[in-house]
């Protein structure tokens, strides 16, 4: 049992949890990420780490809902408990000083991004960040990002803040500006690393994406995570998560990824009806108590 | 290996007892099990067993025990069986076998104690398998069973991995007054017994059962633990204090044939699917969480001809598959599989396609698997591993439609523990390099057996590494040699 220390939310949907996890807060490195299960009957979700306190030992994880675990998960609160917490798994980020570095962070993925960040900037990297969302709300982490970064962009699909767009918006503007760029670190949707591969691959310059596939123990044993790497097979856990973003096949990802679609739909409606269900029933509950009147008054 | 003049405590005349016959397993009949994961052998009864125990020739060098990689004194147990004291045979298999129950039920007798028995000379061998089962079972039925006390050593011993060949060495060592605590990655204890073989060879229950056991008997576990990253051998052996590690962390990872469309949405490893069934109960979504593709009338094929392949097709019968092929591109004879197995799977309706091999994966444009390509072959001359070669049949393409498929060709090695662990050496395939006689390492203080040392192999040899290293760590521990 890990026991949360302290949960809130960074945006709609989107929650961070300080967990107790010492032997995990000690070995986190950048770019790594652990695998929970909520209940005994719960699946294995690979869960991103914003961050960890060795001294503490806590490990702050971030999660944004999109099925039914990780809705699940951000109903808990702290003093609640998670039945399985396990890593920190995949190889930390490469990090060494290569001079400007552009980290992209897309969402959710900005809390993958920002530790990656902090440490190329330990490193001596000159670091401009990228962090885009589809509107106010949900830009995450600007603080901590703007903390360990040179420059920060911000972009909003919507334009509710900072700039209308998209990250590959300040990419290219970077870019066609001239500033000579290193290396790039992009993580979020598929759709947007994939968008950045397509442009970097054309200058020429070395990028690196963080894959989120379908994953099951998270140790090499079961192959589940395989993602198309130069048309070879590598598993995004023992080999990754991060690849080079040129090699990676995008397409075969976004299929693997949708294998359980139907699955995973039929699972969160059931997760919602249930919920609907209680708090009609509570309602229910607390109305009866209601015209009851006060318990103990009625002679 | 010829008979015993000593007087027997066997009233059967040591002529009579070829006559017997070897008893029968009762079990499951095959059209009712194919669609069930209760268990398709049932098990002895205690006459069928005393029974089976009189047709033991009581060899003077019993070549059984010779040829067991733990070393079970079968003689002396099959004894224990025919006077009926059935807990005294449990308690005589336990001194060198931490898991009968286990091996009882998944070891390929006829590959050792029962291959070399010398009944199979004229007639079908002594049932050691089945007896052993019996016993174990018989013991836990009782609910009483002998926890062995000893003084401790103040010596302490970190086991990475809780499947068979790391339970082994915990359970040996814990009898010696070592203290021993038992890394696992996963959140369920077992390894390969919970995450690899089905429910319907090997309940649950049954290693819940031995957990139990070694926990009596004072061994500690952590589950969600992955040496390597969550925690390294330097940590065990430096700050953590451990006197010695054991590195037992199996099989690793799948490997997969390299052809076309291998990543269609339908083509599980058999480690993933048999995960999904095993560890996940995905099979019980919604339920459980974890989902797996619907196998209700749909056609599956594994491709291999091993163990695992025929776990991950039975399986897939039992959740409704309306075909169920074995794609295998040796004939009968190469099948590495127990002959029990592959008699039990052709009885359920399994269809083996011999001598086949897939070329490719067909898809239906979007992604999904709708069948696989194939080729059928033909035997030449004998390769590297003695067996003979499949080499393909020119025009001999066939698609065959297909749902879902299971590749089950085997493992490589899981580099996490060797890549974070300087000094320890491995071999030219990634395997940790140990000595087959003590199991130690090219690091001192570490020990390691099982897949991890050997690449895939069976239960039974992972607990006869796991035996090896439990006495050379007794060793090391008390001389302090290296």
């Amino acid at each position: 049992m890990f026991k949360i220390i302290r949960a809130e939310f960074l945006a709609p949907g989107i929650k961070r949890f300080v967990i107790e996890a010492p032997r995990i807060a000690r070995k986190q490195k950048p770019g790594q990420f652990v695998i929970l299960r909520i209940y005994e009957e719960g699946e294995r979700i690979p869960v991103t780490i914003e961050n960890s306190d060795p001294e503490r030992g806590t490990v702050n994880i971030v999660v944004q809902a999109a099925g039914k675990t990780t809705e699940l998960l951000n109903t808990l609160n702290t003093g609640d408990q998670i039945l399985d917490v396990v890593g920190p798994l995949g190889k930390p980020s490469e990090i060494a000083k290569y001079g400007t570095v552009v980290v992209v962070g897309g969402g959710v993925g900005t809390a993958m991004a920002y530790p990656t960040a902090a440490a190329l900037k330990r490193a001596g990297n000159r670091v401009i960040s990228i962090v885009g969302a589809r509107n106010k709300e949900l830009v995450i982490l600007e603080p901590e990002m703007r903390a360990v970064s040179d420059a920060v962009m911000i972009t909003t699909d919507d334009g509710s803040y900072a700039d209308k767009g998209f990250v590959t918006d300040k990419l290219r503007q970077l870019i066609q500006n001239g500033t000579r760029i290193d290396l790039v670190v992009a993580v979020g949707p598929i759709v947007m690393m994939k968008a950045i591969a397509e442009m970097t691959r054309k200058e020429n310059i070395h990028t690196v994406v963080s894959l989120n596939p379908i994953m099951i123990d998270g140790t090499g044993m079961c192959g589940g995570c395989r993602v198309l790497i130069d048309g070879k097979s590598e598993f995004a856990c023992v080999d990754g998560p991060e690849f080079d973003a040129h090699r990676v096949d995008f397409a075969v990802l976004v299929q693997r990824n949708s294998m359980y679609r139907d699955a995973e739909q039929r699972s969160l409606a059931e997760f919602h009806r249930c919920r609907s269900e209680a708090v009609t029933r509570d309602l229910e509950h607390a109305a009866a108590a209601v015209s009851a009147g006060p318990q103990g008054e009625q002679p | 290996m010829s008979p015993t003049a000593k007087k027997s405590v066997n009233p059967l005349p040591m002529k009579e007892r070829m006559k017997v016959p070897r008893q029968v397993m009762p079990e499951q009949p095959a059209e009712e099990r194919a669609h069930n994961f209760t268990e398709v052998n049932l098990g002895y009864s205690a006459e069928l067993a005393q029974q089976e125990a009189a047709r033991c020739l009581e060899c003077a060098k019993p070549t059984c025990t010779e040829n067991c990689p733990v070393g079970v004194k079968v003689k002396e147990f099959v004894e224990l069986i025919v006077v009926g004291d059935f807990l005294g045979a449990a308690a005589k298999i336990r001194e060198d076998n931490v898991l009968p129950a286990v091996t009882g039920r998944v070891c390929p007798q006829e590959d050792h104690c029962e291959g070399k028995c010398l009944l199979s000379k004229k007639v079908k061998p002594l049932g050691i398998g089945y007896l052993e089962r019996f016993v174990a079972d018989y013991e836990k039925r009782m609910g009483t069973h002998v926890v062995p006390s000893v003084p401790p050593t103040g010596k302490k011993i970190a086991v990475v991995g809780s499947g068979p060949s790391g339970l082994t060495v915990a359970g040996d060592l814990v009898q010696k007054g070592h203290k021993v605590r038992v890394f696992e990655a996963l959140h369920e204890l077992g390894g390969v017994l919970v995450y690899g073989i089905p429910e319907f060879r090997l309940p649950k229950q049954i290693i819940r059962e031995q957990l139990d056991y070694m926990r009596e008997m004072g061994v500690e576990f952590e589950t969600d633990v992955v040496v390597g990253r969550t925690v390294t051998i330097d940590d065990l052996m430096g700050e953590e204090g451990y006197d010695a590690v054991y590195v037992g962390t199996g099989a690793g990872l799948p490997q997969f044939m390299n052809i076309p469309g291998e990543h269609f949405n339908g083509v599980y490893s058999a480690n993933e699917f048999l995960t999904r069934i095993n560890l996940m109960k995905a099979y019980k979504f919604p339920t459980y969480d974890e989902p797996m593709l619907d196998l209700q009338g749909k056609d599956v094929a594994v491709i291999g001809g091993g163990n695992t392949a025929l776990d991950a097709i039975r399986s897939a019968l039992r959740l409704g598959a309306r075909k169920a092929y074995v794609i295998y591109r040796r004939s009968d004879a190469e099948m590495p599989a127990r002959a029990e197995e592959v008699h039990h799977a052709r009885q359920e309706g399994i269809d083996f396609q011999m001598l086949t091999a897939p070329v490719e994966f067909l898809s239906d444009g979007k992604g999904w698997l709708t069948g696989a390509r194939c080729v059928r072959m033909e035997l030449g001359e004998p390769d590297a591993s003695g067996r003979r070669r499949p080499v393909p049949m020119q025009g001999s393409e066939f698609d065959l439609p297909l749902s879902v498929a299971v590749i089950a060709i085997g493992t490589s090695a899981n580099p996490i523990v060797q890549s974070t662990t300087p000094g320890l050496g491995t071999n030219k395939r990634g395997y940790i390099q140990a000595s087959e006689e003590t199991q130690r390492t090219t690091r001192k203080g570490v020990f390691a057996g099982g897949d991890i040392v050997t690449g895939s192999a069976t239960v039974i040899l992972a607990m006869g590494a796991g035996r090896r290293a439990a006495k050379s760590i007794h060793e090391y521990l008390t001389t302090g040699e290296w």
